[in-house]
């Protein structure tokens, strides 16, 4: 197969992702009554990357054929995190992203060290992780409130040279600083090996349990990021357990819309992010159509049991009834 | 299984005690010594806390998770997982609320209607999972999702008819024997039934297969996907069940009210011994399991921990107690 053929194979849940987020947004903005200007696209950036960061943390767990049913939860527990730290004079405020990008790590370096050391389920475990994250998420704001350093949230909240949502731009750094080099790197290969084939993987001398533990543990840190952004966006912080819930739904509904394989070893965190823009704008498209928007979540389940029951067609090119059972 | 692996001298003491202890898993052990820990801890801490009046009540409450969990655990055996818990009960008990604003037929129907609800969520559920081999974690979250925007637009965004009906009411907080709540006579039923099924009939068999190895189960001649489907539906119809009990118990169904049980449900069926990899384990454990998480819940709410805190501890107990006995096993 010529190199481009077998590039575009690979490519194909991503490029999909990315061709269903773009007609959404023509229909989107074509129906919007403001039109297609800067301020929709800064407002649907703004709202696609909380979405996306957490999808792009549930992408690398769930290349390695685990789930992190946390990612909503630490999402939560870092935001109100930063409604405490991240304020005051510039040193400070940097101190606090730090020590809440820390925390995001951490979070996820418990959950890949109870999965992959301790050797539990991952939806159990995750499940019960999540509930501390909540806890101490609940410990932090007991009731909504907090600041947040307005003027860099302004700043990665608005726009670049007028035209350009500073959202965007951040998650594309994010996504070359921290998604391409794990991509590249051997620790993220055997996390794709692990998801792959965890016993051909191990058979082959991959260090599977490193780079398991590195997904998780960078998992944590791309829901952090988006638990900032959340507060940039709020200026508050607020311990909301149906929210924290949705983004882990979400978050999964989005991995599923990017192509990534919920068995494992196949997908992409740019197919995530794609699929978090999309699934966003389908929701958005309710309102720009104008219906109530309490039929929003019935809505958006319909979209992810669609999304999900989407994979079911590969049956069809099941030959032996045996492969229905992995 | 034991009794093949561990040989002759084991077997030989073994033999003399009770069948019951005989055969128990250790795990199931650990739970129930859990339990005398957490009762003697809370008799430490209060006097009334090994009152009968006390102890009855907590078994009361217990009866609402001990349903759910039933369904949970049907479906754990499987080697799936059914997390449309939380908005399959909240179903059961809107619906069943709901259904009594249709007149005294509506009323009379109440029960059967809101269970029914729950049992099509699990229907859509088991499809998913047994034909279009959906993973079970997935399609259910999704569901779950389903019904959560089906309730809300039901609801409107105002109650309807929320109010319990006088037969939910009886049968979650009335007396039909002096002394012992119709809710624990419930979980009896249903525990009782459920463990027939699981040791008696060749629907609890083939469930146990399919846990082990749904290939295996398949080749040696069962309709694995009608046995699936049928726990899931199961499954749904207890959650919704459970919910039911709920909303007579609070006398009115809510929204989230579900949201309570789902990890609860599943910490108390994998505490209780049961593989979450499936194919292992005994309603006994499950017993024990909801027990546990009960007191525990119990304890924590006596001595005023906030909620903040008790999600914490909570977290910690069932992270702590599955490393303690429910690991996979080492790979390769």
């Amino acid at each position: 197969m010529k190199d481009w053929r077998y590039w575009l194979a690979e490519q194909r849940g991503t490029l999909l992702a990315f061709g269903i987020f773009i007609v959404m947004f023509a229909i989107y903005s074509a129906n919007h009554p403001a039109g297609f200007t800067a301020n929709v696209v800064q407002t649907a950036a703004n709202k696609g990357v909380l979405l996306a960061f957490v999808a792009m943390a549930q992408t690398l767990v769930v290349i390695t054929a685990g789930i992190d049913l946390s990612v909503g939860m630490i999402f939560t527990l870092t935001n109100c995190m930063a409604s405490w730290l991240v304020i005051g004079t510039g040193l400070e405020t940097a101190f606090g992203v730090l020590a809440v990008l820390g925390t995001g790590l951490l979070c996820g370096a418990v959950n890949g060290a109870i999965v992959i050391y301790g050797r539990l389920q991952p939806i159990v475990a995750t499940i019960a992780t999540g509930a501390v994250f909540f806890g101490l998420a609940l410990l932090l704001r007991p009731v909504p409130g907090g600041s947040v350093n307005e003027d860099l949230a302004d700043f990665l909240t608005g726009r670049f040279f007028g035209v350009l949502p500073a959202s965007l731009i951040v998650l594309v750094a994010v996504v070359l600083v921290v998604w391409v080099p794990f991509r590249r790197s051997e620790l993220g290969r055997a996390a794709y090996a692990a998801g792959s084939s965890e016993t051909a993987a191990y058979m082959s001398g991959v260090p599977i349990r490193r780079g398991k533990f590195l997904a998780y543990t960078l998992a944590g840190l791309l829901a952090a990021i988006g638990g900032l952004f959340l507060t940039f966006f709020t200026y508050t912080g607020e311990a909301a357990y149906a929210s924290g819930n949705a983004y882990t739904l979400f978050s999964i509904a989005a991995v599923v819309l990017g192509g990534v394989s919920l068995f494992g070893g196949k997908g992409s965190a740019i197919g995530a992010i794609f699929g978090a823009l999309a699934f966003r704008t389908i929701g958005d498209l309710l309102f720009v159509f104008d219906f109530d928007p309490l039929w929003q979540p019935l809505f958006q389940g319909v979209i992810l049991l669609i999304a999900v029951s989407l994979g079911a067609f590969a049956l069809f090119r099941v030959r032996n009834r045996l492969e229905w059972f992995l | 299984m034991s009794e093949t692996t561990l040989g002759g001298i084991v077997g030989g003491i073994a033999g003399r005690m009770p069948k019951f202890i005989r055969r128990a898993d250790p795990a199931v052990l650990t739970s129930f010594a859990c339990i005398v820990l957490l009762l003697l801890l809370g008799s430490l801490y209060s006097r009334s806390f090994l009152s009968p009046e006390y102890l009855l009540q907590q078994l009361k409450v217990a009866s609402f998770l001990g349903v759910i969990a039933t369904g949970m655990m049907l479906v754990i055996l499987l080697g799936q997982i059914d997390l449309s818990v939380p908005w399959a009960v909240a179903a059961g008990a809107m619906m069943a609320c709901a259904a009594a604003a249709y007149g005294p037929v509506g009323v009379a129907l109440a029960i059967p209607f809101g269970v029914l609800c729950g049992v099509a969520i699990g229907i859509v559920n088991g499809i998913g999972v047994a034909y279009l081999r959906i993973p079970s974690m997935i399609i259910t979250l999704a569901t779950n999702a389903v019904a959560q925007g089906l309730m809300v637009v039901y609801t409107g965004g105002f109650s309807p008819q929320d109010s319990a009906t006088a037969a939910m009411r009886y049968v979650a907080t009335g007396f039909t024997i002096p002394g012992v709540p119709n809710a624990v006579i419930i979980w009896a039923l249903i525990g009782a039934a459920m463990v027939f099924v699981l040791t008696r009939t060749s629907f609890g068999r083939a469930v146990y297969g399919i846990g082990n190895r749904e290939r295996a189960a398949y080749l040696s001649g069962i309709d694995t996907r009608r046995i699936v489907m049928i726990a899931f539906a199961v499954s749904g119809g207890l959650s919704a069940f459970g919910g039911v009990l709920l909303a007579g118990y609070a006398s009115k169904a809510a929204q989230s009210m579900g949201d309570a049980y789902l990890l609860p449900s599943i910490a108390a069926v994998v505490l209780g011994g049961t593989s979450i990899l499936g194919g292992r384990g005994s309603y006994l454990g499950t017993v024990a399991g909801v027990i546990l998480i009960t007191l525990l819940q119990s304890i924590l709410s006596v001595m005023q921990m906030p909620e903040a805190g008790r999600q914490i501890i909570y977290g910690v107990v069932i992270v702590a107690m599955l490393l303690l006995y429910g690991r996979a096993p080492a790979s390769r």
